[in-house]
């Protein structure tokens, strides 16, 4: 039993525990809530050592044990540099979905804290699974906490949303589950390290065609889940009807089981399928940059503003990954992180005005930096770290999609561009009528300034904004060593010969900005 | 004995103990018709626990028969590990059926004993289909079960909704055993047997008679397992009949009887028409996708709980018919572990169902379930549970029943019928979460106001069905390495 199985297994036993505490006395419940969240996050910081000072290649913290003996289907956990991000991610935003639920969710308490723990357990095994039928288990245990939590919890339309969220989901799964089943019928293994293997040493062979079917069925299940346009249209539902605690879960954590998947599964098993896509993949990564940002443009609601960014800034990560560049991949999984701290803080900062002025609508704020200064500062800083500052987190992971995306079609980079030059207009005009100008008296009345509670639910994720914009090699070594292994990945079997040049740059100086720069100069 | 008998013309004592479970269950069944007329209304409350430990007796029986595989009275039953699952298999749901249904029969005040002897004799019939080698044996098993159903369907005789299921069930039922007969009949007059391993040498044989005469045979076999079954185009019974039946009856139709039939089925397609594999196989997908097409689209519309369980029941059968396409051992495995998972599903679902729908049955549109999980949690978790295992979540037995078969599916090279089922299921999904959807997320209503909590043995019921379709969903390795070894081939 490692570290890694405590972190995985901690939610669940805090959902058992949050199921047996009585009802009767919601503090108790929201304060053993806080406690579990916490606890899993201060022991899931213990998976960072071995990555602290170096870059392991292959998986640590692994268990593999007999879950199911035919088919074989086995508990194999593990994390890499690419996973040990984002469990960190989920680990960190459940404390704060639970802060910030503290006083807006008032019925049903118990259960809402149980779900929102549950998903917690999801989404951290949904990363660590190395084992497809343990991921696939995971990828819909997700599921069900987050209908509840947007159907019971969400605002009026909450029903539709949260109905409409499955079977989106649902409908995509499914074929990865045919998937799966077919590459087990092949390879006699749900191990995605053997299957690997299999495909690499040439023991398992997939015909262009069934490649092409195969990424396509998990291409699909990924884009519902990102989204990528033209998939996207449960996401603006969702988000708006969901509430806090859910939007930022959602925001920030699942939609990333989308582009994890994509980088995890989608590349190194099926490369040649994937770089064959790469064009319309790309092609539609774009659109959707381009088009979310301009629908974000004329939202009146802000919820649905932030959630159309979403679509846009999501459509940078998967214009990355597939630019088969290390800059564009190592930009990518930046972005995940970069587009989890600030979109979800966004997502608090609008749950923090909804709260006070109860409503969604831009036009019904105005001039809130008055009655509450720290609020607009902290709102300021969101804004400016979404659109993509220099020295906040989001610039680095846009510029490096952006760089790792000319290197493979500069006219791709023209579109994106667009979407950067967009974010702003959308968000600073967004800041500019809610924050600034005269407070009408409904909103001077409702306004009041951040509370300790609210302060101490967003200052870790302002601190990362500016530590993750500023201090890239305390990220990216990791980072960029796993990403050259999956170019590695899908290059070898290209070729089949290792390639000389980016997949072969020790990992750990790729990390830094300025190497980046010069191995493109190249 | 005169001489002109053949040594084994008498069947020997190993014989009488392969079918110990069906002479348990007669027995008792028939003690509990003798003891109806003797006892006063308050005495009756034992046939319950007597039924139960009836059913128990012959579930030890049954498993101890599983260790001694062999033939009976002239291979006209057959008792080997695919034989023994079912017969374990109907047993359990017998018992599952019997605990959701005495506070049923306390509430609407009918606790008479022929209740528990139909469902008995339906059992008994059961569990002949399953062992059944012979064409004549699977006929008399499968009217065993038919008439008690039909009584069964209409047990609460001054219910008006009771006798239009019980007329309608019997009409069309009795129409479709004709076809079976039929069937049997032509098969007969072609190849000289009713014993399904001769058939199919004679089928396999180089003077196998003509295909037209053989596939007719199978065809208007294949009608009347259909009925049995509700595959489409033979379902337009079951929402009615489920609808109207005493919602215990309901639970035991849509899994007892269909668990028996897809049994014999499995057997008869598998062993006897193995040869001409080729020529059904065809036919069969058809039925799959359009069972399951049928199924799922239909339970969208419904507003009726029980007639929308009708209708998934309908769609289940098809993702099963799935599993028979495969015609591999791996099918065969993967719809036993199916059928089982789905029993304890199902009959978890109707419990909840009998307990929420309250005397004379008042509440069994969806949205008297407004609000269930604010006065019940207990009882809408078990249901959420269900309805998980219904859509297929994962950790849940319905899951790993449709994993199973789709993987079937797919090793028999049926990539289309495996991806259209696929999508079937998430279409599916849409009707459960509706029932979550009022449960979870709407207001109690006037329907709230006289809730009960759940007597003692439907709880157990309740949980018994939790538990087992959990422990298919979390272990699910313990029934189908037994599945698998016991598989057709």
């Amino acid at each position: 039993m490692t570290l890694l199985d405590v972190v995985l297994f901690l939610p669940l036993i805090g959902f058992f525990v949050l199921l047996v505490t009585s009802k009767e006395n919601p503090n108790t419940i929201r304060v053993t809530a806080l406690i579990i969240s916490l606890l899993v996050f201060v022991v899931s910081l213990g998976l960072l050592v071995p990555y602290w000072f170096a870059s392991p290649a292959g998986y640590t913290f692994t268990t593999d044990a007999s879950w199911i003996t035919y088919p074989p289907i086995r508990y194999h956990v593990g994390l890499d540099g690419l996973s040990l991000w984002l469990v960190l991610l989920s680990t960190l935003l459940t404390p704060i979905a639970v802060l910030i639920s503290w006083k807006h969710i008032d019925h049903r308490v118990k259960e809402f804290f149980a779900f929102l723990i549950l998903l917690e357990f999801g989404l951290i095994g949904v990363f660590v699974a190395v084992d497809l039928f343990l991921f696939y288990v995971f990828w819909e245990v997700t599921l069900v906490p987050m209908y509840f939590l947007i159907g019971i919890w969400g605002h009026d339309r909450r029903i539709y949303a949260a109905v409409k969220f499955f079977l989106y989901t649902m409908a995509g799964s499914v074929l990865m589950l045919g998937a799966i089943i077919y590459l087990y019928n092949k390879s006699g293994s749900f191990d995605y390290l053997e299957i690997l293997s299999q495909l690499q040493t040439g023991r398992l062979v997939l015909d262009p065609h069934a490649q092409q079917l195969l990424f396509l069925a998990f291409f699909v299940s990924f884009a519902i889940k990102v989204p990528l346009f033209p998939l996207h249209t449960w996401l603006p539902d969702a988000h708006v009807e969901a509430p806090t605690a859910g939007s930022v879960m959602l925001a920030s954590v699942m939609l990333k089981m989308g582009t994890y998947g994509l980088l995890r599964y989608c590349l190194p098993l099926f490369p040649s399928a994937a770089r064959n896509a790469a064009p319309w993949v790309a092609s539609l990564a774009i659109i959707g940059i381009v088009y979310g940002a301009l629908v974000a443009l004329v939202q009146p609601n802000m919820k649905k503003l932030v959630a159309y960014s979403s679509v846009s800034h999501l459509g940078f990560v998967v214009l990355g990954i597939f630019s088969f560049t290390q800059q564009g991949l190592d930009g990518a999984v930046y972005q995940m992180l970069n587009h989890g701290i600030s979109t979800g803080a966004l997502f608090m900062l609008v749950g923090y005005l909804y709260e006070r002025r109860h409503s969604l609508e831009i036009s019904a704020y105005g001039g809130v930096a008055t009655p509450a200064p720290n609020l607009a500062i902290v709102a300021l800083i969101t804004t400016l770290a979404s659109i993509g500052l220099p020295m906040l987190n989001n610039f680095v992971g846009e510029y490096l999609v952006l760089q790792g995306a000319s290197q493979t079609n500069f006219t791709w980079v023209v579109f994106a561009a667009i979407g950067v030059i967009l974010s702003a207009c959308y968000m600073l005009w967004l800041y500019q009528r809610t924050f600034y100008g005269k407070a009408s008296e409904s909103v001077a009345h409702h306004m009041y300034d951040l509370t300790p509670r609210e302060w101490a639910a967003i200052l870790p994720l302002l601190l990362l904004m500016f530590w993750m914009g500023t201090f890239t090699q305390s990220f990216m070594p990791s980072i960029s060593a796993q990403n050259a292994s999956i170019l590695q990945q899908t290059n070898l079997r290209q070729t089949n010969m290792p390639q000389v040049g980016r997949a072969t740059v020790p990992p750990g100086v790729l990390g830094q900005i300025p190497v980046a720069e010069v191995s493109s100069a190249r | 004995m005169p001489a002109s008998f053949p040594p084994d013309a008498f069947p020997v004592a190993a014989e009488y103990f392969r079918v110990l479970p069906e002479i348990i269950l007669t027995l008792v069944a028939t003690f509990i018709v003798f003891l109806e007329a003797v006892l006063d209304d308050r005495q009756k409350r034992i046939f319950g626990p007597l039924s139960i430990a009836g059913l128990a007796a012959a579930m030890v029986a049954a498993v101890t028969a599983n260790s001694d595989p062999g033939n009976a009275f002239h291979h006209m039953l057959v008792i080997d590990g695919f034989a023994s699952f079912f017969r374990v298999l109907v047993i359990g749901i017998g018992i599952l059926t019997i605990f959701g249904s005495t506070d049923y029969l306390a509430r609407e005040k009918s606790n008479g004993g022929e209740y528990y002897a139909l469902i008995l004799y339906s059992i008994v019939g059961q569990c002949v289909m399953v062992t059944a080698n012979e064409l004549i044996m699977v006929f008399i098993g499968l009217e065993i079960s038919s008439i008690a159903s039909y009584v069964l369907a209409g047990y609460l005789r001054d219910d008006a909704r009771n006798n239009e299921s019980a007329l309608k069930y019997f009409l069309l039922g009795s129409f479709a055993t004709a076809f079976l007969l039929y069937g049997v009949a032509w098969i007969y007059g072609t190849t000289g047997s009713t014993n399904l391993d001769q058939i199919r040498q004679v089928l396999g044989s180089s003077q196998a008679p003509s295909l037209i005469l053989t596939g007719t045979a199978a065809a208007l076999m294949f009608v009347g397992f259909g009925f049995k079954i509700s595959a489409v185009p033979f379902q337009v019974w079951a929402p009615d009949v489920y609808q109207g039946a005493p919602s215990p009856v309901s639970a035991f139709l849509s899994v007892g009887p269909k668990a028996a039939a897809f049994a014999v089925m499995i057997r008869v397609f598998m062993t006897a028409f193995g040869p001409i594999t080729a020529r059904w196989e065809p036919f069969v997908w058809g039925c799959a996708l359009a069972t399951m097409v049928v199924g799922n689209f239909a339970a969208i519309l419904q507003s009726n709980i029980k007639r929308m369980l009708a209708y998934s029941s309908i769609a289940h059968a098809g993702y099963v018919l799935v599993a028979v396409t495969a015609h591999s051992d791996i099918g065969s495995a993967a719809a036993m572990f199916y059928l089982a998972a789905y029993a304890f599903t199902n009959l978890g679902a109707f419990a909840v169902v009998t307990y929420f729908s309250r005397k004379g049955e008042k509440y069994v549109t969806i949205e008297d379930f407004a609000g269930l999980a604010q006065r019940q949690p207990a009882m809408a978790a078990m249901l959420t549970l269900f309805l998980m295992s219904l859509i297929g979540v994962p950790l849940t037995g319905g899951f790993f029943g449709k994993f199973y078969i789709f993987k079937a599916a797919l090793d028999a090279n049926l990539v289309w019928l495996a991806v259209l089922g696929l999508l079937n299921s998430a279409v599916a999904a849409y009707y459960y979460l509706r029932i979550l959807v009022v449960m979870y997320m709407k207001e109690p209503g006037a329907s709230m106001d006289d809730l009960a909590p759940a007597g003692g043995a439907l709880k157990i019921a309740v949980y018994a069905s939790a538990v087992g379709t959990l422990v298919l969903g979390i272990f699910p390795g313990w029934v189908l390495d037994f599945a698998s070894k016991a598989a057709l081939k």
